[in-house]
C-alpha cells in the first residue's frame, strides 16, 4: 500500500489546521454559511437530513487495518457507532457535529487519511478494481496509476473549480468491476502486441439525470504520458464545460453536444501542447510509487484444496471468493448485505473485526468495493474456514455476492437531503423477500441497484434491475428499470412503465424475476434473457 | 401552520422553533410562526442559533404539530430504518 511521504503528510496536516480555523470562524460568526459552505464541502462535510455528514476518502478503496480501526474509532467516538460504505468506495458518517469535525480530521490525518475532495466541483476519489493486484485476469496492477492520479488531482490548482464534480476510474482487466465507462473519465490499462503497457481512455460517461456511456476517446496512450493525456481531457472540459446550467455541466453533456470526434480533436491539440511541458512524472517517481504495490510475501506451493464438509461454508466459498493469480490464495468479499439489513452499513465492532481479519489473514489490507462490500484481496484458502467462522459470529458471512440480495442502495430519504424517496426500506424488503440463499442462487447473477433520486448514487441505470425513487405529489413512488449493466457489457437500464408504491415495487421485482425464470435459456443471466426477449414480456407481466 | 426548522449550528441537530428565541430538538415543542415566519428566520439566523433555517408547512394533529412532507417528518423523528436512533418512535412517520 502507498505510504505518505513528508509532502503528503504536510499537506494533509496543513489542511486540518486551515479547516480548524474556518470552523472556529464559522462558530464565532465571522464566516457566514454562504462562505463557509464550499469550504466545508471541500473537506467532505455536508449538511444532511439529521446532522452534518462527513465523507472520508478511501483512495481507490484501499486501506490498512490501522486505518480501518480508525474508521471504527470515529464511528464510536464521534458518530452513533456505525458508518456507511459508499458507491465511491468511501465511507460516510451521518451524525457528525460541526464542532467535532476538526478533531476528526486531525485523528484521520494520524493514519494518513482525510476527507479532501470528497465533495465539490473537483476531481473526486479515484476509483478502481477491488481485486487490483490479485485478480487472475488482470494485465497489470492499476493501483500505482490510481495513486499517481490521486497525487496529480489532489489540490491541482487548475481543477479546483471545475464546472461540476469529476470522477475517474482506472481498471486493468477485461472484466470491468468498477463501472469504468460510467465515469467522467474511464481508463483501461492495456498491453499492445509487444507487451508494452498503455491506456485506453474513455470520456463523457456518467449516471445521474442524463446517463451516458463514455465513448472511447483514444485507444492507446503510452503509459508514461497518461497524466498529460488526462490533463488534456480535463483542460478541454474545464474550458468548454457549461457553467451556466448545473444540469448540463458534466463532461458527458459536453462530449455529447460537440460530439466525441470534436472533443477528441481538441484533446489531441491540447495533448500535443501538454507533452512539451514535461508534466509526466519521471520514471524514478513512477518506480517509487509502484514499489509500494509490490506483491506481499505470498507463500509458494500452497494447495488449492478446501475442506467443504460444512455446507454453509461451502456455499459462502462458492459465492464470495474470486480467483487469485497465486495458487493457494483467493480474494474474499465480505458482504455488507445481510437479509433485511442496510446495504453498506457496518457497526464499529464489525469494522474492527474486519480490520483484525485483514491484519491476521490478508497482509494487512482491505478494499471497499463500489458495490458497498469489503474485500480481503489476498487470503490463503487454508484460512477461509477460520475467517468464515469469525465473520459468521459477527453477522458478516452472508453468501450473496452478485446475487439479488447483494444490492446497491443509496442512503435515500432516510438520510439524504436531496432524496425524493427512501431507498433503504425497499432494499430491506426485497432482501427479505429473497432471503433464501438457494432461491437467490437459482436466480443467478442479478445486480439490483436502488437510488432515492435522479442523482443516481445507487447506480440504478447500471442495474440489471434498477429502482428509482421519485416524488409523486408528495408521496414516495418507485420506477422500475431493466437491462442496465456497469460491467464490461455496459448498458443503460430503461424504465418499464408507471411506478409503484413501496410494496408494489417489491412485488414488481418478484414478478420480473419470475418472467426471467420462465423464459431463460441455459446459462443465461437475468440481463441476458432481458436482452434476448426484450421489455415486452416483462411489461405484460407487470401491467397486463 | 408555518413551522420553522433548521439545524443547530454547532451540533447539526435538527431543531424546531419553539417561540421567542427558543429552539427545541422536539417537534412537539414547535409553535405556529404564522405571518412572522420570514422575519423570525432572519432574526434567528443572525443570532447564530440555527443554521440555514427555513419554513415548512404543517398542521396540528392529535400527535401535535406535524409537517406535511415526509422528509420533514423523517428529520423530526430520525431515520425510519434505525428506530433505535429515533427521537420518538410512537409517531408514525410515513403517513399522517
Ligand atoms: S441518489 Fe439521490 S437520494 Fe440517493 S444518495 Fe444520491 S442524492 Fe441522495
Amino acid at each position: 500500500m502507498y505510504q505518505y511521504d513528508q509532502y503528503d503528510q504536510a499537506m494533509v496536516d496543513a489542511r486540518v489546521a486551515e479547516f480548524r480555523d474556518q470552523v472556529r470562524r464559522r462558530l464565532d460568526g465571522s464566516l457566514p454559511e454562504e462562505e463557509f459552505r464550499h469550504l466545508r464541502l471541500k473537506n467532505g462535510l455536508y449538511l444532511q437530513l439529521h446532522a452534518y455528514m462527513l465523507r472520508v476518502a478511501i483512495p481507490y478503496g484501499t486501506l490498512n487495518s490501522k486505518q480501518m480501526h480508525m474508521l471504527a474509532h470515529i464511528a464510536r467516538k464521534y458518530d452513533k457507532g456505525y458508518g456507511h460504505f459508499t458507491t465511491r468506495q468511501n465511507i460516510q458518517y451521518n451524525w457528525i457535529k460541526l464542532e467535532d469535525a476538526p478533531d476528526i480530521l486531525a485523528e484521520l490525518a494520524t493514519v494518513e487519511m482525510h476527507a479532501i475532495q470528497t465533495s465539490g466541483n473537483c476531481i473526486r476519489n479515484i476509483s478502481s478494481d477491488q481485486f487490483a493486484g490479485a485478480a487472475a485476469d488482470e494485465i497489470a496492477d492499476p493501483r500505482p496509476w490510481a495513486e499517481l492520479l490521486r497525487q496529480w488531482s489532489t489540490f491541482h490548482p487548475e481543477f479546483q473549480l471545475l464546472p461540476r464534480k469529476f470522477k475517474i476510474a482506472v481498471i486493468a482487466s477485461p472484466s470491468d468491476r468498477a463501472a469504468m465507462r460510467l465515469h467522467d473519465i474511464g481508463i483501461e490499462l492495456v498491453k499492445n502486441d509487444a507487451g508494452v503497457l498503455g491506456a485506453k481512455f474513455f470520456a463523457g460517461g456518467g449516471m445521474g439525470r442524463t446517463p451516458m456511456i463514455a465513448p472511447m476517446i483514444r485507444e492507446w496512450v503510452p503509459a508514461e504520458e497518461l497524466i498529460s493525456y488526462a490533463e488534456a481531457c480535463l483542460r478541454v472540459y474545464n474550458r468548454h464545460g457549461r457553467r451556466d446550467n448545473k444540469y448540463k455541466a458534466r463532461i458527458k453533456i459536453l462530449v455529447h453536444e460537440i460530439g466525441a470526434d470534436e472533443y477528441r480533436r481538441q484533446v489531441e491539440e491540447e495533448f500535443a501542447h501538454m507533452k512539451t511541458l514535461g508534466l509526466d512524472p519521471p520514471a524514478a517517481e513512477l518506480e517509487r510509487i509502484s514499489a509500494f504495490f509490490r506483491d506481499p510475501p505470498f507463500e509458494q506451493g500452497l494447495s488449492d484444496d478446501i475442506d467443504r464438509s460444512d455446507p454453509d461454508f461451502a456455499v459462502w466459498v462458492d459465492q464470495n471468493t474470486h480467483p487469485h493469480r497465486v495458487p493457494g490464495y483467493t480474494s474474499l468479499t465480505i458482504s455488507l448485505k445481510p437479509a433485511g439489513g442496510i446495504p453498506g452499513d457496518a457497526t464499529a465492532e464489525q469494522i474492527d473485526l474486519m480490520a483484525e481479519l485483514a491484519r491476521d489473514y490478508a497482509f494487512d489490507e482491505l478494499r471497499v468495493t463500489h458495490a458497498q462490500n469489503i474485500v480481503l484481496a489476498h487470503v490463503r484458502k487454508a484460512d477461509l474456514y477460520a475467517i468464515w467462522q469469525k465473520l459468521d459470529d459477527a453477522g458478516l458471512a452472508t453468501a450473496n455476492l452478485d446475487l439479488i440480495g447483494d444490492m446497491i442502495a443509496c442512503p435515500g430519504l432516510d438520510y439524504c437531503s436531496l432524496a425524493n424517496a427512501r431507498s433503504i426500506p425497499v432494499a430491506q424488503k426485497i432482501s427479505e423477500r429473497f432471503a433464501d440463499t438457494g432461491r437467490q442462487r437459482e436466480l443467478g447473477e442479478l445486480k439490483l441497484k436502488i437510488s432515492g433520486c435522479i442523482n443516481a448514487c445507487g447506480h440504478h441505470h447500471a442495474g440489471h434491475i434498477g429502482i428509482l425513487g421519485v416524488d409523486k405529489k408528495g408521496l414516495e413512488n418507485y420506477q422500475l428499470l431493466l437491462g442496465g449493466s456497469g460491467a464490461e457489457d455496459v448498458s443503460l437500464a430503461r424504465i418499464v412503465g408507471p411506478g409503484f408504491d413501496e410494496d408494489g415495487i417489491v412485488n414488481a421485482v418478484e414478478t420480473v424475476t419470475n418472467v426471467y425464470l420462465g423464459a431463460r435459456e441455459p446459462g443465461e443471466r437475468f440481463v441476458d434473457t432481458y436482452r434476448r426477449i426484450g421489455m415486452q414480456p416483462f411489461k405484460e407481466a407487470l401491467y397486463g | 401552520m408555518k413551522i420553522l426548522t433548521g439545524n443547530d449550528l454547532k451540533t447539526g441537530d435538527v431543531i424546531w422553533w419553539a417561540g421567542d428565541t427558543r429552539w427545541s430538538r422536539h417537534l412537539a415543542d414547535s409553535v405556529d410562526a404564522g405571518d412572522e415566519a420570514e422575519a423570525i428566520l432572519k432574526r434567528e439566523e443572525a443570532a447564530r442559533r440555527v443554521n440555514v433555517p427555513y419554513v415548512v408547512d404543517g398542521k396540528q394533529t392529535d400527535q401535535g404539530p406535524m409537517p406535511l412532507h415526509i422528509k420533514e417528518r423523517i428529520r423530526a423523528f430520525g431515520p425510519t430504518v434505525r428506530t433505535d436512533l429515533a427521537i420518538n418512535t410512537s409517531i408514525p412517520i410515513v403517513k399522517v
